[in-house]
């Protein structure tokens, strides 16, 4: 099980839980684990196209997976994933 | 130290602020710290009633308040001016017409930002969420910066008496962290780029409930970016130029001065005529200016931004499609400028014009330059640049990042030194005259 990492804005779809442990071998299989797991984050997290929101920036152990292989980036059980706003500008 | 308080109050006939809105989605949310649409995830902004704004305020009612930003304050996301806080704002438009034909502009107008209290125009946005920190209850005020934010918060925090957190990549100019530090903040430095310091402060936000004026405080703090609009329409004699020229970093000021000039139409306070949006990054960072010249919005991160720019070295650019969307809506331009054309301008316009901006400002006059041979600016076009930095905090950008800045023997200009004596200083006249 990988762990996600919920802000608070999605806290209220996942029963107030910081962390959430949840199977999967890619970011793509992960997110939709959460999902099924955690109904409620579907609109908040993923488009019609099953792509994650224009505004949801997604980071492996503190990298952003468009930095890596996006929503198929492998996942292993050692590695947690966050789930930020895209907010950016000092 | 106290503000000058607005001499005519601002009304409060009706509902000014009717809350927060998503940008992205539409939905409403109550005036508080959240920042992110519960919905969608998009950013949330302040909503006004422009109905109620523009039954009171007027030319005249502006005019006779006391300078600074806050004789807008009707436009900004507060109940009422704070009774604390620096004197922000109210900056000089000058005509810069020595520097104009070197950049082949016939009318260039310059706001000269470099002047705030902290020295940039960040103190306009800090000063709007600074107001806010203080009627949310906030234990602290903090950011995530690039340099200038970082001056900003401290500074502002110091003024209405929090204590001040800055957190900032570990390689930031030795000058701008020396300044958060005079003011008496906390630095944290962070071992990566800006957008690993801001990545880390969204999640702090989240756990520590501080005030991070471009996190949770980012609906207000943004709004403070408009008065530079205000400023400029108000210095132009009540009107909008032709083009605003300005520096593209997260694109939060640029799409904000768009938006105060399209209050002040819809307000009737001046004229709705079009003007074009041109905004300037650095070559070595320039995700916005790359999907713009793509021709597509969806804006690629630059992992490593490689640049002497670093007030514009956001690689991950929250407002990056709103930037395009302006920009080709007002068949304006974005330009990617080298490090060595932003020191070159920087030199031009401290030696023609008196004025020293930042990193960023020397982007901005190349910008306007680029944009000319481009046809985006035509002649006879009145463009205003917006000089958001002093010089003072990037001293080692006129030798394009090489050394401290420090003024040693052998740099043009500077003389060896010489014995105190009338002799040797003419000596040394005559041996430079020949």
């Amino acid at each position: 099980m990988s762990t996600v990492r919920i802000p608070p804005t999605l806290r209220t779809s996942t029963g107030g839980e910081k962390r959430v442990d949840v199977p999967g071998d890619t970011v793509r299989a992960v997110v939709a684990a959460l999902v099924v797991a955690h109904p409620g984050l579907e609109a908040q997290l993923l488009g019609q196209d099953g792509d994650l929101n224009a505004f949801v920036n997604a980071f492996l152990n503190d990298t952003d997976i468009r930095h890596l292989q996006g929503l198929d980036t492998p996942v292993t059980d050692r590695d947690t994933l966050s789930l930020l706003p895209a907010m950016a500008g000092g | 130290m106290a503000i000058e308080t607005p001499s005519a109050p601002i009304s409060h006939t009706g509902l000014r602020i009717l809350g927060m809105r998503c940008r992205n989605c539409g939905a409403e949310q109550p005036i508080g710290l959240d920042y992110v649409c519960p919905a969608c995830f998009g950013p949330l902004e302040v909503a006004y009633d422009y109905a109620v704004i523009g039954a009171s305020l007027t030319r005249e009612t502006i005019t006779a308040r006391a300078p600074g930003i806050w004789r807008y304050a009707e436009l900004l996301p507060v109940d009422a001016p704070p009774a604390r806080g620096l004197p922000v704002g109210s900056t000089p438009l000058l005509l810069a017409d020595r520097l104009a034909p070197t950049l082949g502009l016939d009318r260039l107008w310059i706001k000269d930002d470099t002047r705030n209290p902290s020295l940039s125009f960040k103190d306009r946005a800090v000063a709007v969420a600074a107001a806010r920190a203080l009627e949310f209850g906030v234990e602290a005020l903090a950011c995530a910066s690039t340099g200038n934010l970082a001056g900003a918060t401290a500074a502002a925090a110091a003024a209405v008496g929090l204590p001040a957190y800055v957190f900032i990549p570990a390689d930031l100019e030795p000058a701008k962290v020396d300044h958060a530090l005079a003011y008496g903040a906390t630095v944290v430095p962070i071992e990566g780029t800006y957008d690993d310091v801001n990545r880390l402060c969204l999640e702090v936000a989240d756990e520590t409930g501080w005030g991070f004026v471009n996190i949770n405080l980012r609906p207000f703090y943004a709004e403070g970016s408009k008065t530079l609009a205000y400023e400029i329409a108000e210095s132009l004699g009540w009107r909008s130029p032709d083009v605003v020229v300005a520096p593209v970093a997260s694109g939060a000021m640029f799409t904000r001065v768009a938006r105060g000039f399209e209050e002040l139409a819809d307000l009737g306070l001046i004229d709705r005529r079009p003007i074009r949006f041109v905004g300037g990054q650095a070559a070595g960072c320039a995700p916005v200016a790359t999907a713009w010249a793509a021709g597509t919005d969806v804006i690629e991160p630059v992992r490593t931004p490689d640049t002497i720019v670093r007030s514009l070295a956001i690689g991950n650019p929250a407002d990056g499609r709103y930037v395009v969307e302006l920009v080709n809506e007002t068949k304006g331009s974005l330009e990617a400028i080298e490090d060595e054309i932003t020191a070159a301008a920087i030199r031009d316009v401290a030696r023609l014009e008196g004025i020293y901006p930042e990193t960023a400002g020397g982007v901005t006059l190349a910008a306007a330059a680029a944009a000319r041979r481009r046809g985006v600016i035509r002649p006879d076009d009145e463009v205003v640049a917006l000089l958001t930095g002093n010089g003072l905090k990037t001293p080692d950008a006129r030798s394009l990042g090489h050394g401290d800045g420090i003024a040693r023997p052998g740099q043009p200009g500077l003389a060896p030194a010489i014995r105190p004596s009338l002799t040797a200083f003419e000596r040394w006249l005559d041996g430079s005259a020949s």
